[in-house]
């Protein structure tokens, strides 16, 4: 028992209720979302550390035991992206004070952003699954709000799309609760597991699994992210850098937690579904990254290799590719909130989305171009950067279980990464520079947001061996679901 | 009695897939709310239909239907509800500035 774990959910929903009555005064909120965002950090480094030293830690609402109250736990999984996304969001809030503008910003913008966070920290905490589907609810509503603040036509027309598919995932998610609740009685996600145990996980068990997967993979855009790229091209960039790096991550954390916790028992039935849907899913992202010609697509597309790459991770299923998954998807947070923050610099500073009406920057903006060049090798996995340890851990495991064909797509979607990101780098900074007159901007805090997230890359790549002997304790409790549910279900 | 509400469930979801691949943003909406109140009704209908009391301490009743599926359908109630509330807002809004009802003409125009 420990109320540390509720902190992380409070604060932001404390902080976004006081920013409700602070509308017009733009300085004052920012300083209390900073604040806000800083001791986040604070508190997501305690529970990690205590996770570490102490174990899973727990946390039963009001005092009713588990499975009849709600219960939060903090093991080393939720922690560590606890962790990362307080630090992404933190710099992307440092992001937003330069370019989000005043309009938006008078108009509850850190509200929603806090709303947001409210959202995804309470469904990586939760150990409920119907508590799960409201913080999935918390957070989406806010990013309804978040995408269609401005009200710009493209935002209005990509708005409608993206509510009516998450409408759609709701209530197919509830529709799965209900199943699930049917056949085995509980709710509470170690009880589940105990009860599907029992139950052997007979055919209706499958089903309901398989519709789980189809919920989740459409909030995570696993195979089914039709809906993302159009999507997530319409807010700015800062909204986007929000999504890209947290959203869909949440729902990669869902499919982790219901196929390592919950549905277990036939990965004979379960496992093939998700191996072809991850490599559909890289090849289809891959395809989308070479052939788009403006930075938000691409950068969308590569949102979605990433998904399929974690997915790839899980589908295989040995301790060391889970570990690989969890080192991966904490180095995907950072990298991608890094990848839109820069994207959105490149915009601003080019003054068009196009690549082909950009060239040369790199004159004038070296800094920005050298930034670029190094994470698109750390997204591909270049050795001494952040994608390198979880990538081979990946790829080794896949191919000690002999699942060649998707090892050599996992290695095949990291060249169009590569190419990709290389095809921004060479358009936009290097060649001559266009006829027209760039815009004048001020990008230093910009600038300085991306270099810190930067560190934190490279920092994250070099000591990967440090970093790993947390990761491999968020691994453990993938590999062996027991220990998830002898921690809550001890009295 | 579960048999005929899985039907009527059943009816409910044809219709709004139905008006949810529809042209009109109008129909899109009142397709998904139909959903809504066809997965609430499911949620009801799969905790079992069995006679008992309401749920309420003060009837000293034998047995008494399940009260937790009742708690997750007025909380996903309310949820959608306000989802629905800013879906039409959001219509309208497309409507004003957009200057059409058809997801089709939404599409096709460019910047």
């Amino acid at each position: 028992m420990s109320n540390l774990l509720v902190l992380p959910i409070l604060i932001p929903l404390c902080t976004a209720v006081i920013l409700i009555f602070l509308k017009e005064r733009i300085r004052l909120q920012r300083w209390i979302s900073s604040a806000s965002g800083l001791l986040n950090i604070g508190i997501a480094a305690v529970l990690v550390s205590r996770v570490h030293d102490k174990g899973i830690q727990t946390l039963q609402m009001g005092g009713w035991s588990p499975p009849y109250g709600i219960v939060f736990v903090g093991d080393m999984l939720a922690s560590l992206l606890l962790l990362t996304a307080s630090l992404v969001s933190f710099a992307i809030l440092l992001y937003s004070f330069r370019s989000i503008g005043e309009e938006r910003e008078r108009f509850y913008y850190y509200t929603f952003f806090h709303f947001l966070l409210v959202g995804v920290y309470g469904s990586f905490l939760t150990g409920d699954i119907f508590n799960l589907f409201v913080f999935f609810e918390v957070m989406l509503i806010s990013s309804y709000a978040l995408i269609s603040i401005g009200g710009t036509k493209l935002q209005l027309r990509e708005t409608s799309k993206y509510l009516l598919i998450n409408i759609v995932s709701s209530t197919l998610f509830v529709a799965a609760v209900a199943y699930l609740y049917a056949a085995v009685g509980t709710l509470n996600m170690a009880h589940l597991s105990q009860r599907i145990a029992e139950a052997g996980q007979d055919g209706v068990l499958n089903v309901i699994a398989i519709l789980f997967l189809i919920v989740f993979s459409l909030k995570a855009g696993l195979f089914l992210f039709y809906w993302l790229p159009g999507s997530y091209s319409a807010p700015p960039a800062a909204v986007r850098a929000l999504f890209g790096a947290l959203l869909t991550k949440v729902g990669l954390y869902a499919i982790i937690r219901t196929f390592t916790l919950l549905f277990v028992n036939d990965p004979g039935f379960t496992q093939p579904w998700i191996t072809w849907m991850a490599a559909a899913t890289m090849i289809l992202g891959g395809l989308g990254a070479v052939a788009y010609q403006d930075i938000p697509r691409i950068l969308n597309y590569n949102v979605i290799i990433s998904v399929g790459f974690v997915a790839f991770g899980l589908a295989v299923g040995t301790p060391d590719s889970l570990n690989g998954a969890v080192f991966y998807l904490l180095h995907d947070m950072l990298a991608k909130a890094l990848m839109f923050i820069l994207g959105g610099i490149i915009i601003s500073a080019a003054g068009t989305e196009h690549l082909k009406n950009m060239g040369g920057m790199i004159r004038k903006y070296p800094l920005i171009g050298w930034m670029f060049f190094i994470l698109a090798l750390a997204l591909v996995g270049i050795p001494p950067l952040s994608g390198f340890a979880g990538k081979v851990m990946i790829i080794r495991g896949g191919l000690d279980t002999g699942m060649l064909t998707l090892s050599l797509i996992g290695l095949a979607s990291s060249f169009l990464v590569l190419y990709s990101l290389m095809k921004v780098f060479r358009l936009a900074f290097w060649g001559n520079e266009p006829e027209k007159e760039l815009p004048k901007v001020n990008l230093k805090s910009a600038s300085a947001v991306a270099a810190g997230l930067l560190v934190l890359v490279i920092a994250m790549g070099i000591g990967a061996e440090w970093v790993y002997t947390y990761v491999s304790q968020a691994g453990d409790i993938l590999v062996s679901p027991g220990l998830y549910i002898e921690a809550v279900m001890k009295e | 009695m579960e048999l005929i509400m899985a039907v009527a469930v059943g009816i409910l979801f044809t219709i709004g897939v139905y008006l949810i691949l529809s042209k009109s943003l109008l129909r899109i909406v009142l397709g998904t709310s139909l959903l809504t109140h066809g997965v609430h009704l499911l949620l009801l209908t799969m905790a079992g239909l069995k006679k008992g009391a309401a749920p309420v301490l003060g009837d000293n009743a034998k047995t008494y239907v399940d009260p937790l599926p009742q708690a997750l359908i007025l909380t996903s109630i309310v949820i959608s509800f306000g989802v629905t509330a800013f879906y039409f807002v959001l219509a309208y809004r497309s409507y004003q500035t957009l200057g059409t009802d058809e997801i089709d003409s939404i599409k096709e125009e460019k910047e």
